[in-house]
């Protein structure tokens, strides 16, 4: 492109260029667009993470005293459907990605800006109807829609609910699109296949399954939405239909979302490894490949979500060891991190305690995946709260501590200002406390035969819940603690410098905050990432 | 150059009318498992023209036809495992 | 508020943007398949639970209709194919006249489908609370009849779209504008062949059941 014929006047940045309402919401700025999307999915966020409050709040006690069961059930339906379709789908994708990877590729943007703003327009039509389904009243199916319960039975407002979610989905179709043809095409000279940092290639493997994956969500939740006007009977047994059919097509979308879930988050921990050990990333290679082979494999498990529906036994065995499979590049990676911080130079800063927080909490949710996917042993553990721990162990102990890391790591970046660090290392291990506090109970309480989506329960359970909320009441603490210091970084904050960990990596090259479209001049690459110094050397 | 380049295409839809034919013939004959197959082949056959020369995949890079291919594969994945279970209930 | 600056835009040169929206637009067909995917496998499990209920409902479509219907997709592709040939010689005349074919032939299949659509609701198979199909019929005759209205009602969708993306390159393509038409002539035509294939899997699962 021709430069521009007024050069832009020193210190301006995307942020402050214009910082008119109009200018953001007509904005064609992947940075800009990041930041519209991080406003939202932290609005998703709270909403959501009140559901989980109140519900926390009832399990105190054996009895129902501070909601009925009905009303429960709608409480962990918004829970499951915000966290997951507003906020853990988009939080690092959106966010994160839409900011750093077309920095990271030398690209002025993505491939496809108006697009790319379409989706966050797409998005928030979604997530205003989801919200409006609850303010009408709430949705009591679970997030998973079970049929034929939601599409014949339900009495709740099934209808805007999934209507949300299916117009959702189209945003995550634009932006997976947007990126593998952003990848694709718009590399910066020299920046090979094998030259891409990590974070690029997780993204590209998240991409393909929000590609692939979700129009199959979009037709189910619109079966289900034909089948409640209609009642036709596509789900009903007494009509001719096969519930199970529903559970075969939702999964098919729902097991590879939990790969969208925890693929980015694991890309955003190879960056942070990498630069807080100071040392290239063990086995690069294979971790790259371990992305893509993660993304096939988290194809063909959907089935061990079914173990105890009326599947063919048959099926269920491949499915068990399809599953046992898409453990093996999940944990080399977890070797190549651990390898990787082996005769580091370690510095423990913010990200890097997040980083570390991940490798634990991530290693105990895989682990007790296993357990889930040996098919007697999840006869016993199916609907308890081991499941539940086992989840909130990847979604949250991973993706959330990948997450809160990444923007840690990419703050003075998107922001041009350092927060306060002490502050931001309390709230880490505040959050890793309060975390364990509040899952760990739910894996006994599992065990110990505790169904999930019950406001009551046999009154031995109430010491391991109370300690659950109890967690939780830290694990929120947590979590509002970074909304106080970053906010207050953006004002107070001391300027953070174009590269303010002296890491590696083409969007450390251009200023804080970048500029309007990113480089002054093309960025020409010619090494391999992660080329810090040998230690000793 | 032109002229070669237009009656491609018009062969091409030449032999897309010809295979709709022999379809709907053919169904008047042929009846359950193979009549399914033979009807299936001949749409697969439609598609392959339109999208090699219509769509002129023929002629574009290994990547596109990659991305081309993709949905059906992983539409395939779908199906297979759906119908493995469907096929080996007990 | 500052002047707006010019369309920011991330590409080197046209070529790039050409290939990035090729890709993109094979891409978001590979979405499209499975988007309608999840139907078919539908079908293929009711159909192959409940083969003489298929058989009887597609006994009751319109084979006539449904043949000349392909023959007349088959033919809109014909002639969106020489438009993009024509695109490429840079007669923007001719462009327009086969993207107005095409655009006509696509209204004719319209038409065609929504007089299937009103002979079926006469008939009462349109399943829901008035499905009374004549003779009783087979119990999952609605099943059919649901996956028929499902599957060519969002082919229809498309088709619609389709119809105002040819009437917007025909726009485009009118000799008073500066641009090619041919980027998006390529990009449009991508989608419109791509709507005629599913059509041409519809045809043989919905009119031409043979009892087994």
């Amino acid at each position: 492109m021709t430069t521009p014929s007024s050069a832009p006047p020193a210190g301006e940045n995307y942020f402050n260029r214009d910082y008119s309402l109009r200018s953001w919401l007509t904005t064609r700025d992947h940075k800009r667009i990041a930041l519209l999307y991080l406003a939202s999915i932290t609005g998703f966020f709270s909403i959501a993470a009140v559901a989980a409050a109140l519900m926390r709040w009832e399990l105190l006690t054996p009895q129902g005293d501070l909601v009925v069961s009905d009303m429960y059930n709608r409480l962990f339906t918004l829970h499951g459907v915000t966290m997951v379709w507003f906020f853990l789908i988009p939080s690092i994708p959106s966010v994160l990605g839409n900011f750093v990877l077309p920095l990271m590729i030398g690209a002025r943007d993505v491939a496809f800006p108006r697009l790319n703003l379409l989706s966050w327009y797409v998005f928030m039509a979604g997530g205003l109807l989801a919200l409006y389904s609850i303010v009408a009243g709430g949705v009591d199916t679970g997030w998973t829609f079970y049929t034929p319960y939601s599409s014949t039975y339900s009495n709740s407002h099934v209808m805007a609910m999934a209507a949300g979610v299916f117009i959702a989905g189209f945003s995550s179709i634009a932006t997976g699109l947007n990126f593998i043809v952003t990848i694709h095409r718009l590399r910066a000279p020299g920046l090979t296949w094998f030259r891409l940092p990590l974070f690029v290639w997780s993204l590209y493997a998240t991409s393909l399954i929000l590609v692939l994956a979700t129009p199959v969500l979009a037709i189910t939740l619109l079966l289900i939405m034909l089948e409640r006007l209609f009642g036709v009977g596509v789900f009903d047994p007494k009509l001719g239909g096969d519930p199970l059919l529903f559970q075969h097509l939702f999964w098919f979308y729902s097991h590879p979302a939990v790969y969208i879930m925890i693929l980015p988050g694991m890309g955003v921990i190879s960056e942070l490894i990498a630069c807080f050990s100071r040392k290239r990333v063990f086995g690069y290679n294979v971790v790259a490949v371990a992305s893509l082979a993660i993304a096939l494999l988290g194809f063909l498990v959907w089935g061990h979500h079914m173990f105890v529906s009326s599947q063919s036994v048959y099926a269920g065995l491949v499915f068990s060891l399809l599953s046992f499979l898409v453990s093996v590049p999940s944990a080399v990676k977890v070797f190549n991190w651990t390898a990787t911080l082996h005769r580091g130079s370690i510095t423990f800063d913010t990200p890097f305690l997040y980083a570390l927080g991940f490798l634990a909490l991530f290693t105990v949710g895989g682990l007790t995946g296993l357990f889930l996917a040996t098919l007697a042993v999840d006869v016993h553990l199916h609907d308890t709260y081991f499941v539940i721990a086992h989840f909130h162990y990847i979604m949250v102990g991973g993706m959330v501590m990948a997450y809160l890391g990444g923007i840690h790591y990419w703050w003075p970046k998107i922001s041009g200002r350092l927060y306060h660090e002490a502050t931001a290392r309390v709230a880490a291990v505040t959050i890793f406390v309060g975390f364990n506090l509040t899952f760990f109970p739910q894996f006994i309480l599992g065990y110990l035969g505790m169904p999930r989506r019950f406001h009551i329960y046999p009154a031995e359970f109430q010491t391991l819940n109370v300690l659950s909320t109890a967690g939780a009441g830290i694990l929120g603490l947590g979590y509002a603690l970074p909304l106080c210091y970053l906010g207050w970084s953006l004002f107070r904050g001391p300027r953070a410098g174009a590269n303010p960990w002296n890491a590696t990596g083409l969007e450390w090259t251009t200023p804080s905050p970048p500029p309007e479209h990113n480089f002054d001049r093309t960025p020409v690459v010619t090494q391999e990432p992660y080329h810090y110094p040998e230690p000793g050397a | 150059m032109k002229d070669s380049a237009a009656r491609t295409l018009l062969l091409v839809y030449a032999s897309l009318l010809a295979i709709l034919a022999a379809s709907a013939g053919l169904s008047r004959v042929l009846a359950g498992v193979t009549g399914t197959a033979v009807a299936l082949g001949l749409a697969a056959a439609k598609t392959a023209l339109v999208f090699l020369f219509f769509m002129r995949l023929r002629r574009q890079s290994g990547l596109v036809r990659v991305f081309a291919l993709a949905g059906f594969f992983w539409l395939t994945l779908l199906a297979v495992f759906v119908a493995a279970d469907y096929l080996t209930r007990a | 508020m500052k002047p707006s600056p010019p369309e920011p835009s991330p590409y080197g040169d046209p070529a790039q943007r050409a290939a990035a929206r090729q890709l993109g637009m094979w891409l978001f067909i590979a979405t499209e398949v499975l988007l309608f995917g999840g139907l078919f496998v539908s079908y293929a499990l009711y159909r192959s639970a409940y083969p003489a209920a298929f058989a009887d409902g597609s006994r009751r479509l319109d084979f006539g209709i449904g043949t000349l219907n392909t023959a007349i997709l088959l033919t809109s592709s014909l002639g969106m194919a020489l438009a993009d040939h024509a695109a490429r010689n840079g007669r923007k005349r001719l462009v327009r006249r086969c993207l107005l074919a095409t655009w006509l032939l696509g209204a004719a299949f319209l038409g065609l489908k929504f007089f299937e659509y009103h002979q079926k609701f006469a008939e009462h198979l349109v399943p829901g609370r008035f499905f009374r199909p004549d003779g009783g019929g087979a119990p999952q005759l609605q099943l059919f009849f649901f996956l028929y209205f499902a599957l060519t009602g969002l082919h229809a969708a498309h088709m619609l779209i389709g119809l105002a993306v040819i009437a917007w390159l025909g726009w485009r393509a009118r000799d008073r504008s500066g641009t090619d038409p041919l980027p998006a002539v390529e990009i449009g035509g991508l989608y419109w062949h791509f709507v005629d294939c599913v059509w041409v899997f519809l045809y043989p699962l919905l009119y031409l059941i043979r009892p087994p």
